[in-house]
Order: C-alpha cells, then structure tokens, then sequence
C-alpha cells in the first residue's frame, strides 16, 4: 500500500517511494477484526454485568484516544476534556428526552453537540500556549458545569435521569449501550487512525515537533488545530453520551468531573503518549488496575498519581512507546517511510523492500 | 452604595487572587513552566499549619511562619528533586508531572484529614470591620489581605530589581543558556524560584484558610482564579497580577450581587474569557508572547 | 604549561558528529584564532570549551587541570568567559546592570564597569538603556564587556564581527588589540579571514569538525589558507 508519489531514478537519484505498512500490517489487521468479532459477540453469551463494565472499559479507550489524539499527536495538552463528555452526556438527554428521538440515535449526536461546541470554544483558547492552554480548557470544563448545575432547566445540582433509555425493554437498552460502546470505541481508534494517514495527520506531525518551522513550510497550523481538536470534542461527547446511558443518571459534578481527565491522563501516560497502540495497552491495564484496587478508595487514585508522576518524568513515551523503540514495532501503519525501490549508482546492494529496516523516518 | 459596598470588597478580595497568583506568574516568569498543582501547593501549606496547630498547640501565627518556612523547603526540593528534569523543549511533560502531583496532593490530603471542610481560627479579627464612610464598611481582615499582597508584590518587585540575586533570576528569565556563561547554575536558581513561589502561595492558603473554610478539593479552584488574574493582569508583570487579582474579584462580587450568591464566580469565568478575546496579552504585558 | 590543551575531543549534537578527534594547545597570551566555513564546528567547539557541550571522549585541561565535566557556571568562575554567537545579551536588563550580572560568578580583577566604559566609551551614554534597544554593534561591545566583567583568564569570543558595519568591526579589534597589551588569552572564532589574521599569532582551520590547516599566519600563503577553508 504505497502512494503514488514515485521518482524516476535520474542523475544519482535512487528510485523511491513513500511506504506506510509493512507485511506486518496484514496479521495486525486480522487480529484486529477477530478482537472485534470477539467483542461483538459479547453480548450474547456473557452476563449483564460484565456487559456494563465492558461498556466503562469501551468509553476510557475511547476518551484515551481522543486525549492522545490532542495532547500526544497535536502537542495541546487539555485538561479540560470533561467540559465535552459532560455536554454529550446533557446532549443525550436534551435530545432524546426534550427532543424525543430515539436515545441510540442521540449519541453520535450529543457527538456533534459538542463538536459545535468546540468550535467556536477553540480558537479562543489557541491564544494561549502550553500549561496556560491546559487550564484555560479548565476554566471551558468549568464554565459549562457551572451553567448546567445552576440552571433549573437541566436538574441543577441533582442531574437528570435519561428516562427515554430508561423506558425501553431492558435487553435492548444494555445490547444497544454495548454496541454503540464497541462502536465508539473502534470508532474511536478508526478515526484517529485515518486522521493520521491523511494530509492533516503529516501535518500535526511537523506541528507536533515544531510549530513555527511548521507554520512556515506552508501547513495551515490554526486549521489543522482546531480540526484536531473539533474531532476530540466529538469522541468525547459520544463516550459521554454512552455513559450516560449506561449509567441511565447525569449530574454535573460526576458528567463534569474533572477525573474524567486524569483517567485519560493516567491512560495515556502509562500507555504510551503520542501512539495509537499506547492508550489501548493503557486502557487494559488501568481498567484492570481499576478492577483489582478500587476497593482501597482514595489510595488507588494515590497510587496511581504516583505511578503517573513517574512515568511523566522519566519516562514519557509510556510502555508502548519503550516497546516500539526498542522492537522497531509499530502495529498501525501510519508512520511514512521512505523505500528505496533500486540501488543507487555504484551501490551494488539489492533493491530495498518495505520489510527492510527503514531508510529514513519523517514520522 | 450597596454597589460601591461590594465592589470594594471585590477589590480587596482580589488582593487574595493576586498573592496566589503571584508564585504562578513568577515560576513562569523564570523558567516558563506552569504548575499545575500550584493551587493545591497552597491548600497544602493550610493543611500543615491546621496540623501544627493540632498537634503542637502552636498558635495560628506560629503554625503559619513554619508552615510557610516549610513551604519553602518544599519548593526547593520539589523543583530541585523533580520538576528541574521535566523542564525542556517539551511544553507537555510539566503539566503531566504537576498535574499528576496535584492528584496526589488532593488525595493525600483526603486520605489524612478526610475530605470534611476545615477552618484556621484567627479569633475576633475575621469579623471586625472599619467604617470608612456612611455608606461603606470594610472588613478589617480583608484589609490586612489585600495590604499582605501589595507589600509582598512590592517585596518580589524589589528583590528583582534591585538585588544581585534577583538580577540573577531575570537574567535566567531572559537566556537561560547565556545565564550559566554568567556563573548562574540554573537549577539553583529555578530551585529558588519554585521556593520563593512556594512560600507565597503558601501564606495565601493560609490567608484563605483563615477566611474561610478549605478542604482538599479547594486547589483546582485556587490555580484557576491565579491563572485568570496572570493573564488578565498580563504576562510576565508582577504588579499586573495585582490588576488582574482585581477585575476578577470585582467581577465575582460584582456578579453574585447581581445574579445570586451562585453565579458570582461564573460571571468571573465569563469576564476572563471576555478579555481572552478581546485582550489576550493581558493589560500589562510585558512579554508578548507566552 | 599550555593554558588550555584539546586532546582528541569528539562531541555529537543528538546523534550529529561535529567534531572530530580536535587536537591542539593554546600558550598563555597567546591570541588563537579559528577559521573556517559555517559548520566546520567551530562554534562547537568554543561551547564545548565553555561547558554548554560535553565532549564524548577526549579531554579537556584548562591551566593542567581536566574541566571535561565541570559545569559551565562554575568555568567562568575557573577563569574561563565566552561571548556567544548572538551576542546574547540579556534584552530586559539595562546595559549597567548586563554588566554587573557579567561580574556574578567571576573573579576579582582589574575589569569593572568603569574600565570596562573606558574600553567601549560607546556604551557610557547608554548606561540607563535597556539592551533589547541597543544596535548590533554596541550589543557587541557588550557583550564583549560583559564576559570581561568575569576578569577571564582565557575569553572566548565567537564570531564577534557578524553583521557588524566595518567601522564597528574595527573598533571591536582595537578592543581585542587592548586586551593582547593586556596579556589576555584570546581565543577567536570569525569568518572574517583578514580581520582576524592581523591580531592572530596562532591560527587553526576547521572543515567539517575537523583541523585542516593550522599554523602561524605569516608561515601560511593565502593559497593555502583557501584551500583549507573550502577543503579543495
């Protein structure tokens, strides 16, 4: 799977091309459909109550990938997340209660609820740089709590129950949560992974290393920004979304939280920041954590912090990222290699492949 | 008058936003990292006074000074030990590590004293007030904030500018590599900043704490009003986090008088934005960029 | 004893080689010059003296003592003073007290402010200003005066001409001819071959992190000089 973009081997110039997978990829790719399969399988066989706690793990991938998709691939670490999985949780009941559609349609909805959103929201906060974006997108989370806790219309303090999720036949309501969980989930992984191959996804590389180097070879760094973080918006209101109808209850404090974003964080960090691979391998081993420790409260989180605090210092590209270095793995093929197709005049090596070590690497 | 009543305490609040802000600002200011645990820094500070005072039967005062004379310790070591390492080209490994202190502070914290509000009782000076006019009574105690705040922003000013040491710190602020030429070690004086930076908000949780009542999740609300008060103040002045302290506690006072005791902070939220779209490089910028 | 003596001294920028196997020993007084096209690693090298870059392998010995792992702030203490590339100045300090922060972690010695005025009398009516407003050429008379305010045994001056007006250039040299009087161990780096061949007793050539040519001025023909400056 190349791209057209080939040379004519001139004047010393080998022949090339820009390569992004490897034979690899194949396996990588039935393994990923079987896993899938697997999943969707699920809610045939297993009980109620693992179904629910699959849906929880489904949405902190989901909420991962977005979070990494801003903070590892476009260099904007947001703390403030929240402010779009709280709005998708709200969007389901506005519009699916208030608006009366039905509660499964409602979540790529609350998606795009939130995605508008975002839009305007930021290139307000593009103002600012580094930490002081970071609690600028606090300050969004805030504001928006703030407005939902206080106004009548949406429950204040108390929340609001989903109650069109609530009437439908109970197998349904946890069939469907499950699917549209594995929907945003896969999905989630699916998008941030056609972002990376496309034109905006070389772009957030050459933003990611270097902002201004980048402004100047051309790439539109505002837009490529807010496109990035528009689609973050939209991952995290449809995970909201989805919790919300797993949990069937919303409230501002637990839609609003800020833990939301430590979890991402937690994932991200101990995963592997800045790769597609990191966050799952995070989600698995957080929601085990999650599993094993909750019944010790507040020193999990303890535990936890530390582990993240760490793992932040010194060593920041995560578990995957110690992996890949070392292995030269990399499971989705979006990095660009350059392939040499012949030897170049006075070589008199053979012609390179794409399963050879790479040449040079721009990603 | 009841408007002039309230806009005057926000004025004098804002004296509050300003020293939290002010260690935010400087840390900044000399080694461009934000902290993200700044707020719950401040809380900290509160929390070891309340324990001295427990547990020593040390009065407020003296369980203040220690606390912030431990602040300062705490600072040294944190940057020295930890935060030095995150410091580089790399925006993003400060928030992670500070942000990942603040949930071990807030946690920490929970898991010491529980997660109920506390308070710090300095006694009969919370509630007198001075009259000033007819129409207008101000606390005492507010007063004394706000005066605390100015003298320590007129403090910092003047270790800055007129110290060798403080000409040392805006040297490093300036070119950090061109510093170590100088005979400046970096890590000293970045060290000595978070110190510095440590001991001020550590007064102002302790201020706070007396004021009102604290509990650990308070710290993400500190660095938040700190953070809107440095930028509408304007990057990389001082004195301007004085300023933007101000237009904060005025809009929150201001806002809760007009719209219920609720939306007070809101309407600061909002006034914050305002001025993020209309005037993002603060009123007293020094600095242009961030 | 050599003042400072470069033994097989590699240094890599990340994975980047810019010098290769540097050899060569600097005599007390002795005014050193370095020439050579952009990235030859002469820069590099002049950092590395400095402590900004380690050295990979080899070594370092300022007055016999091997410096290959002290810090750069304590050099200057140590007697070693660099003027960077860019003049660097500290652009919100005023050019009094740019000065003072030169005298930090430096020695006691015959440079102060006021002599340091007397060598760049340009620089007294700009005392009060802030730096950032200064011109390229009294940035560098600061500069140059800054690191002097550290009383240096060895200054190290990296490319001080560059984007200087000749009539500032030639006051720059008759500053470096003062601090020669003065008995001052210079190092120089410059592109500007003929400048700094008239101050030089010693001069070194840099190729692509390596030394090319080196030799006293009067004993190498312009030929030559070429040759090794563009490796041909």
């Amino acid at each position: 799977m190349s791209t057209p973009l080939e040379s004519m081997p001139s004047k010393g110039i080998p022949a090339f091309r820009i390569a992004r997978s490897a034979p690899m990829h194949r396996y990588v790719l039935i393994v990923f459909l079987a896993v899938v399969a697997v999943l969707a399988s699920v809610p045939f066989w297993a009980q109620t109550g693992t179904i629910r706690t699959l849906v929880t793990f489904f949405t902190l991938l989901a909420l991962a990938q977005m979070w990494n998709l801003l903070g590892g691939y476009a260099g904007l670490i947001s703390v403030g997340q929240q402010a779009y999985v709280g709005l998708g949780a709200y969007g389901v009941w506005l519009i699916a209660d208030i608006l009366g559609l039905h509660p499964f349609i409602a979540v790529p909805l609350a998606g795009v609820l939130a995605a508008v959103v975002a839009l305007p929201v930021g290139p307000l906060l593009f103002r600012l740089k580094g930490g002081y974006f970071a609690i600028g997108t606090w300050v969004v989370a805030e504001v928006v709590r703030l407005i939902v806790a206080n106004i009548q219309a949406t429950g204040g303090g108390s929340g609001k129950t989903i109650l069109s999720a609530a009437r439908l036949p109970i197998d349904t309501r946890i069939q469907g949560t499950y699917f549209l969980g594995l929907g945003v989930a896969v999905g989630s992984i699916l998008l941030v992974y056609f972002l990376l191959r496309s034109r905006v996804g070389l772009a957030l590389t050459a933003i990611r290393d270097n902002d201004l180097a980048a402004q100047s070879s051309g790439v539109n760094v505002f837009r490529s920004k807010l496109l990035v973080y528009v689609i973050a918006a939209f991952g995290c209101g449809a995970m909201g979304a989805v919790v919300a109808l797993n949990l069937l209850r919303i409230q501002p404090t637990a839609a609003f939280s800020i833990n939301w974003t430590a979890y991402a964080l937690f994932i991200v960090v101990i995963g592997g920041f800045g790769t597609i691979e990191g966050p799952i391998i995070g989600s698995v081993i957080y929601f085990a954590l999650l599993q094993n420790l909750s019944q010790y409260g507040t020193s999990y989180l303890l535990l936890l912090g530390v582990i993240a605090v760490i793992m932040a210092a010194k060593a920041p590209r995560g578990i995957w990222g110690f992996v890949a270095k070392r292995w030269n793995i990399h499971l989705f093929p979006v990095r660009r290699r350059l392939v040499l197709e012949a030897p170049p005049p006075g070589d008199d090596g053979g012609p390179a492949d794409a399963s050879d070590p790479p040449l040079a690497e721009p990603a | 008058m009841d408007w002039v009543n309230v806009a005057v305490q926000g004025v004098l609040l804002g004296g509050l936003f300003a020293l939290f802000a002010t260690g935010l600002a400087l840390v900044f200011g000399v080694m461009r990292l934000v902290n993200l645990a700044h707020g719950d820094l401040g809380i900290l500070a509160a929390f070891v006074a309340l324990f001295l005072l427990d547990s020593f039967s040390l009065g407020v005062f003296w369980a203040s000074l220690a606390s912030i004379a431990i602040m300062f310790c705490v600072g040294y070591v944190l940057q020295r030990g930890l935060l030095n390492y995150t410091i580089g080209t790399d925006d993003t490994r400060p928030i992670l590590v500070t942000f990942g202190l603040s949930i071990i502070i807030q946690n920490a914290l929970i898991m010491q004293f529980s997660a109920d509000s506390q308070g710090l009782d300095a006694g009969a000076i919370e509630n007198a007030s001075v009259r000033i006019t007819d129409q207008l009574a101000v606390g005492w105690y507010p007063l004394i904030v706000f005066g605390v705040a100015v003298a320590v922003i007129a403090a910092l000013q003047l270790f800055l500018n007129r110290t060798t040491l403080g000409r040392a710190f805006r040297a490093t602020s300036d070119d950090q590599e061109a510093a170590e030429l100088m005979g400046i070690n970096n890590r000293h004086i970045y060290s000595l900043a978070m110190a510095i930076a440590l001991a001020i908000v550590a007064l102002a949780g302790i201020l706070l704490a007396v004021r009102t009542t604290f509990d650990p999740s308070q710290g993400p609300f500190r660095l938040i009003f700190a953070f809107e008060a440095v930028i509408m103040g304007g990057m990389g002045s001082i004195w301007g986090t004085l300023i933007g302290g101000i237009i904060l506690g005025v809009s929150q006072t201001l806002g809760a008088q007009a719209f219920g005791a609720g939306w007070g902070i809101f309407v600061g939220h909002v006034v914050f934005l305002a001025v993020l779209a209309f005037k993002p490089s603060g009123f007293f910028a020094k600095t242009v960029t961030a | 004893m050599s003042i400072l003596e470069v033994k097989d001294v590699d240094v890599f920028y990340g994975d980047f080689q810019a010098l290769f196997s540097v050899s060569f020993s600097v005599e007390e007084g002795q005014t050193f010059a370095f020439i050579g096209a952009n990235g030859g690693g002469k820069s590099t090298l002049l950092k590395t003296l400095a402590g900004l870059l380690r050295p990979t392998s080899g070594e370092v010995l300022f007055q016999g003592e091997a410096i290959n792992n002290v810090p750069a702030h304590t050099r200057v203490g140590m007697g070693i003073a660099l003027v960077p590339e860019g003049r660097r100045v500290f652009p919100s300090l005023t050019v009094h007290e740019n000065l003072l922060i030169g005298a930090y972690g430096g020695r006691k010695g015959e440079w102060n402010v006021e002599s340091v005025l007397e060598l760049f009398p340009l620089l007294r009516p700009l005392i009060k200003r802030q730096a950032s407003s200064l011109s390229g050429g009294e940035q560098q008379a600061l500069a140059i005066g800054r690191a002097l305010m550290s009383n240096p045994h060895l200054i190290l001056l990296d490319e001080v001409s560059l984007g200087l007006a000749p009539v500032v250039i030639k006051r720059i040299y008759e500053a470096m001819g003062h601090l020669v009087q003065k008995g001052t161990t210079i190092l120089v780096v410059e592109q500007d071959v003929q400048h700094v061949l008239t101050v030089a007793d010693y001069v070194a050539c840099f190729l692509e992190g390596r030394i090319s040519l080196e030799g006293q001025p009067g004993d190498l023909s312009s030929e030559q000089i070429t040759a090794a400056y563009f490796g041909m």
